[in-house]
């Protein structure tokens, strides 16, 4: 944007020096230069300086981390603690390590994503397409719903899952998530569905399709970019998410979040901090992968999805 | 529309469902059956769990439920022994620090880094990305971090101890005076990035001509920020601050992750009270009692800031 606005006046030098043409070099190491870029480098190093000491902690033995500081890179790398983190850490009397908290947890986010984001596009639909009396009513609850602490609903939420019996399964816990990021993700998927061209859906109509041939036809194919936004939300929120998993899950479903927090923060035994580094960013990785890799939709989502808190 | 056959409306009706504002057939509840169905699942949620289960915990606040939950209701009982808990002051106390501190510093800090980001620099993205990644974290990873990063045997501390400086002392964490703010410290590393994105997208938003004509009156780059570029953000501050203040009330896995509470109770939050209450204590009607009060502080910052867009609206 600044481009715009300078090179008029770059231009205007130019023309009215007999001088050198073209912009004027050495402009990088001006003062403002200097301070915005020297806040933001400071800035970077302490964002960046805990995944720094995450990853080099998690690859030196004990006696290096007893000894040198948490700054100082690895004089031997080893990758013990990561294996002993994936394999055998052990929370209380299980010693079988991170591995069965991973796995849970992929149990619990895939059926959780697909669950959540079929009944959140359908209803985003319904209220985008096929308004009917009481439809916004519902919706406003829904939004209001979303501001709600979620402390005030665990209880009648264990009750309603041990009347179904799905109270400690893997299932009560996908029906958890899927109430609770219904409200961010129908607001999602309503508007974007509001602004596709209502043309589009009245030539279908004429054409005879009904409520599921219009949204399996047309509006799923037109919009995978929100779904794909919608997936990087509930991934990212579903794995991190500790509360609910504490919640509604046995010992033996813990999600990730959970059997990480007790590994590190159990009292027994010998704290190994490059174990728990390792577990620690174990359990980061899924998110991070999901958030290098998706990149500006990740950005999208967020804005989208921020009311979540 | 309204003098038509009552055939030929059915017909219109059953063809746009948008006409909603006629009178129609006795088929009312079976019109448009499909998007009702589909429904369902939001309306059971919206009902039953949304308004449901907090009108539930309203009620069951005034009980004295201990174990299971009771409908013998004791009146405020449970809240005045509520606000007599030093464990529970101590909770409001904390929550008091840490929300005021983390509004302004996460607002001031994702300001400033948005505005620098936006004087079209190199590597603008990069120092996006670096900016944002903790956010993709969860609170339990990021607390682990920095109880690691504030340990004072192997963390910081010794490291600046190590370069000479004995004396330094920096453990927030085993110190229940200012453990909140080793909590802040995290919470400001996870969160500030959002906010800064928040930001970016409103500073961009700007019209570039407002820059040129503040350049043109000689107006210094600060002022225009203070006085120009932010009042003309305000949508954007109040979203930013309401997600910002609605992530406030809950916070809970950080502290379980960084302190579990500790040292003593010192860094204790009314969503850890909940949870220990319902779900350890087996004391119900304290829990209930507790996040009640929790709505009640989301209702007194939601409330107002809906009046304001609402009210805002009615004028505009």
């Amino acid at each position: 944007m600044n481009i715009a606005t300078k090179s008029p006046t770059i231009a205007a030098d130019a023309d009215g020096d007999t001088g050198p043409r073209g912009p004027k070099p050495k402009r990088t190491l001006s003062r403002r230069n200097i301070i915005v870029y020297g806040t933001l480098l400071v800035a970077a190093i302490y964002y960046l300086l805990p995944l720094y000491v995450m990853i080099v902690t998690s690859l030196k033995g004990m006696p290096e981390i007893r000894l040198g500081n948490i700054f100082s890179p690895p004089l031997e790398i080893t990758f013990e603690p990561w294996i002993k983190a994936w394999s055998s850490a052990c929370t209380g009397l299980n010693c079988d390590g991170l591995s069965r908290g991973f796995w849970n947890s992929v149990r619990i986010t895939v059926p959780s994503v697909v669950l959540s984001i079929a009944i959140a596009s359908v209803n985003g639909y319904a209220l985008a397409n096929w308004r009917f009396k009481g439809s916004e009513f519902f919706f406003t609850i829904l939004i209001v719903g979303a501001f709600i602490p979620y402390q005030v609903m665990l209880y009648p939420i264990v009750i309603i899952l041990r009347e179904i019996g799905l109270y400690g399964s893997l299932s009560g816990l996908v029906i958890v998530h899927s109430i609770f990021g219904m409200p961010i993700l129908t607001l999602l998927f309503r508007n974007y569905f509001t602004s596709m061209p209502e043309e589009l859906f009245k030539a279908a109509r004429v054409d005879g399709a009904g409520f599921w041939g219009i949204y399996l036809r047309i509006m799923l194919p037109m919009s995978l970019p929100i779904f794909v936004v919608a997936v990087i939300i509930q991934i990212t929120g579903i794995w991190n998410d500790f509360l609910f998993g504490v919640v509604y899950t046995r010992p033996e479903t813990y999600p990730m979040t959970v059997q990480l927090n007790n590994i590190v923060n159990s009292v027994q035994g010998v704290k190994e901090y490059n174990v728990n580094m390792a577990a620690t960013l174990i359990t980061g990785l899924v998110p991070l992968i999901v958030y290098f890799v998706s990149g500006k939709l990740f950005v999208r989502g967020i804005a989208a999805g921020a009311v979540k808190g | 529309m309204v003098v038509r056959r009552v055939n030929a409306r059915q017909h219109i009706d059953e063809r746009s469902p948008m006409s909603e504002s006629q009178t129609r057939p006795p088929s009312r509840l079976l019109r448009n059956l499909n998007a009702k169905i589909a429904s369902i699942p939001m309306i059971l949620t919206a009902v039953v769990v949304f308004a449901g289960g907090t009108a539930w915990t309203v009620l069951y606040s005034f009980t004295n439920s201990k174990l299971l939950p009771r409908l013998n209701f004791v009146g405020l009982d449970q809240y005045t022994r509520l606000w007599a808990a030093p464990r529970w002051l101590v909770s409001i106390e904390n929550l008091l620090i840490y929300g005021v501190l983390s509004l302004i510093f996460s607002l001031v800090v994702g300001f400033v880094l948005a505005a620098l980001l936006d004087q079209k620099i190199r590597f603008e993205n990069t120092f996006r990305t670096i900016f944002l990644y903790p956010f993709a974290l969860s609170f339990i990873v990021t607390g682990l971090v920095w109880q690691w990063l504030l340990n004072p045997e192997h963390g910081i501390q010794s490291v600046v101890r190590g370069l000479g400086w004995t004396s330094f002392s920096f453990d927030p964490l085993y110190n229940s005076e200012i453990v909140i703010y080793g909590i802040l410290i995290a919470a400001l590393w996870q969160g500030t990035g959002l906010v800064m994105c928040l930001m970016l997208a409103g500073l961009r938003g700007i019209d570039e001509d407002i820059w040129k004509a503040a350049r043109v009156d000689g107006i210094p780059m600060w002022r225009t920020y203070l006085f120009i570029v932010i009042p003309m953000m305000r949508p954007v501050f109040v979203t930013t601050l309401v997600i910002i203040a609605s992530g406030i009330v809950k916070v809970y896995d950080l502290v379980v992750a960084q302190t579990s509470g500790g040292p003593g109770i010192a860094s204790e939050v009314p969503a850890k009270y909940v949870y220990d209450y319902m779900f350890f204590a087996q004391n119900l009607g304290q829990g209930f009692a507790a996040s009640t009060m929790m709505l009640l502080s989301v209702v007194i910052v939601i409330v107002p800031w809906a009046y304001l867009e609402f009210g805002r609206r009615r004028r505009a």
